[in-house]
């Protein structure tokens, strides 16, 4: 994931120790045992993270085994039956998981045909503002949103278009009948998507102003000369200038695909019932922890993150036969 | 308006009044937009009863302030508790986390250091693959960690991206000054916290405050691991206090007393739950977008 907005690598320098310095050998050759002696600081600092990623990322990786199996937690893994891809199999046939399954991508659809424009456009907005002093302003107010809790978000909107909320109690008050907004299965999507804009939209653009701040000023000089008006400076410079990090995010998001803001949906989930609000994570959460199917949620689970990494690995090589970057250079 | 020309180099022509005028409305639509919806939530918390039966059921501009709704949020022995707990795990976590990824990232900073390569490789890694939510909720059931708050802090507390992060800074400094502080003679603990520290302080403190409102915000985690409702966080009392609207069990009764409103207690929970981060908000826009770029990653 190189991403490579302002390049501050720093230039490779060779490091100097005692050692090195009284012998001037270059670093490999220099005998284990020194680099030990010399060098055992820094694995004691950076044991406590390996300790950690270890517990809780590998293992647990290693723990997807149960998805083959027919896990009973008193029998625990090593006593538990291997079933093979039994977990699969009753996976594929259940109604539940195609649901979740169907209901996820059309989240991802809605996100990236409504959600995934706003921070590119809000960003090419701000950065007409010319008075820098607004300009901060507005950033400081729409980046806000993202800091908080998906718990006050729901909340927020509970207050705004809820039955009791401002919107409605405004229609009511003007003769129009409510809506229902928050507990309608059938636009419950569109309102996630449209939570997620609200909360996130703002901060989205931190990247994409920097990529509009990197674009050198003389290419929009020169096109003005040209005659070209600020349409065709925005469609000729900007737009360009802003490609390699669209793709770089859509590839993020592409590869994203599976996971759909899980919180968000988990709170607002029994509103308006798992038919139009269960999703791939949230299938995971009820089938496994709630009602301790751990073989086939761990099934889902596993099968959730074969097919993104698949999915990302794809959209990269994809960009990178578009002549992009992508997330690593080829 | 003259100022607004000081910046706008000469290439650019002036905006027509149309453009001035629709710009200036999108700037004050988005803002709107955010700061509304806070504006009808302080006021409903502020309000008093009649007032919001009037309305039916929000306030936008009290004319009668009351503060009846936060004493009552501090008069319930639940609520209070929850705010202790969370501010607990909030510093103990950021605290943990933040400890294991400085040392971690100065640990990984020296290229040719004994084992870097595969250690950063195995740090890395994890960038990719994500355990599932499964194996992990059974590894915290095996070690003991369920309903303890543990389960909160130690799972989720080393992210590689943050490691890079700060690494990314601890290799922009100088490589002369180490030189000089160990020919010197100073030790590497030494190094670490009289020299890397200090001059990395900005990015250290970005980064705790991004782990701290992560830990504050934290709902689905004592949801998972917390079965013992006596030791909820504020998020997840406020999500069955104002999303289930389960006042009874929160607000202690006391008798005589007139029952708050309880629309008001809801939006004061949430005010409650909003202003730490309103107050870390400041130092985070400071730094957010150096930290964002900079901190882009670097294998």
């Amino acid at each position: 994931m190189a991403i490579d907005v302002k390049s501050t690598a720093p230039a490779p320098v060779r490091r100097l120790s005692r050692k090195d310095l009284q012998s001037g050998e270059p670093d490999r050759k220099v005998p284990f045992l020194a680099r030990w002696r010399r060098d055992y600081p820094l694995l004691i600092m950076v044991a406590p993270a390996v300790i950690v990623l270890m517990l809780f990322t590998y293992i647990p990786l290693l723990g997807n085994v149960i998805a083959f199996m027919d896990y009973v937690p008193f029998l625990g893994i090593r006593d538990s039956e291997w079933v093979g891809f039994d977990n699969f199999t009753a996976l594929f046939a259940d109604a539940g998981f195609w649901n979740a399954f169907s209901n996820t991508l059309q989240v991802t659809a809605l996100q990236l045909i409504l959600f995934f424009p706003v921070p590119i456009m809000l960003a090419v907005f701000l950065n007409s503002v010319m008075r820098s002093g607004v300009k901060k302003f507005t950033q400081s107010v729409i980046y806000l949103p993202h800091f908080l809790s998906w718990v006050i978000i729901v909340a927020l909107f509970q207050q705004m278009f809820g039955g009791a909320g401002v919107v409605n109690r405004f229609l009511i008050n003007n003769g129009i009948s409510p809506l229902d907004i928050m507990s309608n299965p059938e636009t419950f999507k569109l309102l996630i998507t449209f939570q997620g804009i609200w909360k996130d939209a703002g901060w989205g653009t931190i990247i994409f102003l920097a990529a509009i701040a990197a674009i050198d000023a003389s290419q929009y000089e020169a096109a003005a000369i040209d005659g070209a008006g600020s349409f065709k400076r925005f469609w000729h410079v900007t737009l360009p200038g802003m490609r390699p990090i669209i793709v770089l995010m859509l590839i993020l998001r592409l590869g994203d695909s599976l996971t759909v803001g899980f919180e968000q949906i988990l709170l607002q989930r029994d509103a308006v019932g798992p038919g139009a609000a269960e999703v791939l994570d949230t299938f995971v959460y009820f089938n496994g922890v709630v009602d301790g199917n751990w073989g086939a949620a761990t099934a889902a689970g596993l099968l959730k993150g074969v097919v993104s990494l698949v999915l990302v690995l794809a959209a990269n090589k994809f960009a990178h036969k578009l002549g992009e970057d992508g997330i690593y250079k080829s | 308006m003259s100022r607004s020309t000081e910046t706008r180099p000469a290439w650019m022509g002036k905006p027509t009044p149309f453009a001035s005028v629709s710009r200036a409305l999108g700037i004050v639509l988005m803002c709107a937009l955010v700061i509304f919806p806070f504006l009808v939530v302080v006021s409903t918390s502020l309000a008093t009863q009649t007032e919001i039966d009037r309305n039916g059921g929000y306030v936008i501009i009290p004319t009668e302030i009351s503060f009846e709704a936060y004493r009552q949020i501090f008069n319930g022995t639940q609520v209070t508790r929850s705010i202790i707990i969370s501010v607990g795990i909030t510093v103990v976590g950021t605290l943990f986390s933040l400890t294991c990824t400085v040392l971690a990232a100065y640990g990984l900073s020296r290229k040719g250091s004994l084992f870097q390569k595969g250690l950063l490789t195995f740090v890395l890694i994890t960038l990719l693959f994500g355990p599932g939510m499964i194996p992990v909720y059974l590894m915290v059931k095996n070690m003991g960690m369920l309903n303890t708050y543990w389960a909160l802090i130690i799972p989720g507390a080393v992210s590689a991206f943050n490691i890079i992060i700060i690494r990314g800074f601890i290799q922009s400094i100088p490589q002369e000054m180490f030189e000089a502080a160990r020919i010197d003679g100073a030790s590497e603990w030494r190094v670490l916290w009289q020299l890397v520290i200090p001059l990395s302080r900005a990015s250290i403190a970005v980064v705790g405050l991004f782990l701290a409102v992560g830990y504050w915000n934290n709902y689905f985690g004592p949801l998972l691991y917390l079965t013992d409702t006596d030791k909820w966080p504020l998020q997840l009392l406020m999500r069955s206090f104002v999303l289930q609207n389960n006042i009874s069990s929160t607000a202690q009764q006391i008798p005589g007393m007139v029952r708050p409103p309880q629309q008001a207690v809801q939006m004061a929970f949430v005010v409650i739950s909003t202003i730490p981060i309103l107050l870390a908000y400041p130092f985070l826009t400071k730094h957010m977008s150096k930290g964002m770029l900079t901190g882009a990653v670097k294998g």
